[in-house]
């Protein structure tokens, strides 16, 4: 018999994943799926808050990227306020995001991916870790470590605080940068792009090492979702959505981030308390879709800065029309910390970066607004509805990790009938699994950091809903589920 | 020469100090610089002794004495610091987290707040009496401010000041224990009361983020104390 799942009241997206896998009567794998089994109840306590609090309230979902949550957040109340913010308030909004990217990319990349593609998907687990990476790979680990800090650094110099910094409000953001912390931030971009640039160089040569991966990686068709920007290019803080199908066509365009409800639906599947959004014209399950690097690389028209824009060119040789393996994620996401070192110097050097004038005052003018963002992990929607008094009525959030739900249970079901064969689970099983939920960096193996791994649950359930094998990986350090 | 009569010498925490006879032990002990904690008291108010913090030990009494209602008197030994009055500030501290929601890291106040600075203070690491949750709500009807009664430590520093300064008398409390509320006019929403003349003096004496100004963002909220003894001493010289 199977055995009940356990709820964790922990996290809405971060800590306890759980993986059925069901087979036929030959003992194949049928389906899999991948349970996120965890309730925060967000949307339900913001209700009766002013909305001005909701920036840092809501920030409080992640620890990792709390700036996105700050950011979709802001938005959203920008327009409950109904004004247009200072221009230097929006750049200094980009900045500290990019930054933040810039941080979240790499400790997703450096920290959580680079010991499967260090050390093997099959390396010893005890060492399969950022520590066995500093063992192995001690300049990799340094530049990861370095670069990680870069961004922390960034948040902290402008926002005050390297986690939830409470530096951006609605209508701008609360203080103004100074001559001397520009130049401060300046300074560290270099080094930072060097990292970027070499990290990129040692990647290009390895991952082709990973084919067996590549091919089964959640590599299959689906849509991709992002924003981009007016002339189609690469947008991380603002623009408009775009859909792209496999073969690389673009099935709409310009959509009105504020109207997501009208192109986006969510389905609810028994077995997972994380919603399964799609595309709504056509349907579910057919209208899943990714977010996310990849999705962000697939769909922009170039990014519009010339190193990214040299390294996109290259990426998209990888394959015709659409880039389809999840594997890529990594790839793309260590394109996107070039492009946004980058963006951070064109901001930075930006004649009106240090205007004093960073933020709108006004009252609730409009009862309804939505923010949309791009978060490190793809498109972030904040929906709010608030009363005349500027107090919360309601609230929709739709995380980026729950965009690629669905494709995050195909990516499962895919290694799960490549990897099991017979009615054991080999380790490196286990660790596959593990790896293609990593590429989509998900909120999940945000509180599962670095050291220990992903409590991990899996299931062989046979026809007739018996137990056939269970392995089970538990959270050594008990850390998992720790709301951060 | 007839103050000269009033002066009285007493000690605090082993140190000789004089005063007026008419001054507290708080007032005292503040002006030689003697720190005692305090949360319902605020120089220009009428103390009321309510919250307890500033309690003390007095020589030969067995109890606890508020500091900021205990007049000076001849020859008195006070002590500010013990194990006993540190056991006590905590627990009623911890109380006061317990009773309603003080949520620090997203209020307004945050890093500007008495309650959250005494707790520092003491090292208040953790609540030992279980959260109560009350469920009070925000009145936001006001134009210019939002009281947020979950932050709210009854202190009635609003209360007073809008009596006893402002003139106004907008403020009051209702009910009992845990039932309080600090509430305007006959309980109607801030936003409707004929009394309130929107100085803004109870926002600014206001412990907590309890009372702030609106669309203030998490962290934004500090207020100006020092308009009271200016206001206060302003009034009495004229």
């Amino acid at each position: 018999m199977t055995r009940q799942i356990v709820i964790d009241p922990v996290t809405r997206i971060e800590g306890h994943a759980k993986i059925t896998i069901h087979l036929d009567d030959d003992g194949r794998v049928q389906n899999a799926e991948f349970h996120v089994t965890q309730f925060r109840g967000f949307e339900k306590f913001c209700e009766g808050r002013p909305f001005s609090e909701m920036p840092s309230l809501m920030a409080r979902i992640c620890g990792i990227c709390p700036v996105s949550h700050l950011i979709a957040s802001a938005k959203a109340c920008d327009e409950l306020l109904a004004v247009q913010i200072p221009r230097t308030g929006q750049y200094l909004r980009r900045l500290m995001n990019l930054a933040q990217m810039v941080q979240s990319h790499a400790l997703s990349f450096f920290h959580l991916a680079s010991p499967d593609l260090l050390l093997g998907m099959d390396s010893d687990p005890g060492k399969r870790n950022i520590f066995g990476v500093l063992e192995a790979h001690p300049e990799l680990a340094r530049d990861g470590i370095q670069l990680r800090k870069f961004g922390q650094q960034i948040i902290e110099w402008l926002g005050g605080k390297r986690i939830h910094p409470a530096w951006v409000v609605p209508g701008g953001v609360s203080a103004p940068l100074t001559a001397e912390r520009r130049d401060q931030i300046l300074a560290t971009v270099p080094e930072a792009l060097e990292i970027a640039k070499r990290t990129i160089k040692w990647y290009k040569g390895v991952y082709e090492k990973f084919q067996s991966e590549i091919a089964t990686f959640a590599n299959f068709p689906s849509l991709f979702m992002g924003l981009t920007t007016e002339r189609g290019r690469l947008a991380l803080y603002d623009g408009k959505l775009r859909f792209m199908d496999e073969a690389g066509n673009i099935i709409a365009d310009r959509l009105e981030p504020s109207q997501y409800s009208e192109y986006i639906e969510e389905a609810v599947e028994p077995y997972s308390y994380l919603k399964f959004p799609y595309y709504k014209p056509m349907g579910y399950p057919d209208g899943c879709y990714r977010v996310g690097p990849l999705a962000r690389l697939n769909i922009c028209t170039n990014c519009g800065t010339p190193i990214a824009d040299a390294e996109l060119t290259e990426f998209r040789q990888i394959q015709e029309g659409a880039v389809l393996s999840s594997f890529h994620y990594h790839y793309a996401r260590l394109i996107e910390i070039i492009f946004c070192l980058e963006r951070m110097e064109i901001y930075l050097t930006h004649p009106d970066i240090l205007s004093k004038h960073v933020r709108a005052f006004a009252g609730p003018n409009s009862l309804e607004g939505v923010g949309v963002t791009e978060a490190p992990r793809g498109t972030l929607i904040h929906h709010y509805r608030i009363d005349e008094n500027g107090l919360m009525k309601w609230a929709n959030l739709i995380i980026a990790t729950g965009h690629n739900n669905a494709a995050m249970n195909r990516g499962v079901t895919q290694v799960a009938k490549h990897y099991i064969k017979g009615a054991t689970i080999p380790e490196g099983m286990l660790n596959r699994v593990e790896a293609v939920i990593r590429t989509y960096d998900p909120c999940l193996s945000c509180s599962t950091h670095a050291v220990g791994q992903m409590p991990l649950h899996v299931q062989l359930v046979a026809p007739d809903g018996t137990l056939v094998a269970e392995a089970r990986r538990d959270d050594p350090d008990g850390v998992g589920g720790r709301i951060r | 020469m007839a103050s000269a009569a009033h002066v009285v010498t007493l000690t605090i925490d082993g140190r000789d100090v004089s005063a007026n006879a008419d001054d507290t032990v708080l007032e005292v002990a503040r002006e030689n610089g003697i720190f005692i904690p305090r949360l319902c008291n605020i120089d220009g108010l009428t103390p009321v002794g309510a919250c307890r913090l500033c309690l003390i030990e007095i020589k030969g009494s067995p109890k606890l004495v508020p500091a900021c209602v205990a007049k000076v008197t001849e020859g008195m030994e006070v002590t500010t610091k013990s194990e006993r009055l540190d056991r006590y500030r905590r627990v009623i501290l911890e109380m006061l987290f317990a009773e309603r929601n003080h949520i620090c890291s997203v209020c307004v106040s945050n890093g500007h707040c008495e309650l959250q600075a005494l707790a520092l203070d003491i090292g208040m690491t953790h609540v030992r009496v279980p959260y109560r949750y009350l469920r009070v709500g925000i009145d936001a009807s006001h134009d210019r401010f939002i009281v947020d009664h979950n932050r709210c430590v009854l202190c009635t520093r609003c209360v007073r000041v809008c009596d006893e300064i402002e003139g106004a008398h907008t403020w009051d409390l209702l009910g009992r224990g845990t039932n309080s509320r600090v509430i305007t006019d006959l309980h109607q929403p801030w936003g409707e009361s004929d009394t309130c003349t929107s100085c803004g003096k109870c926002v600014n004496v206001c412990p907590t983020g309890a009372l702030s100004i609106k669309g203030h963002s998490v962290a934004e909220m500090s207020k100006r104390k020092q308009f009271l003894p200016y206001l206060t001493l302003m009034r009495t010289e004229k």
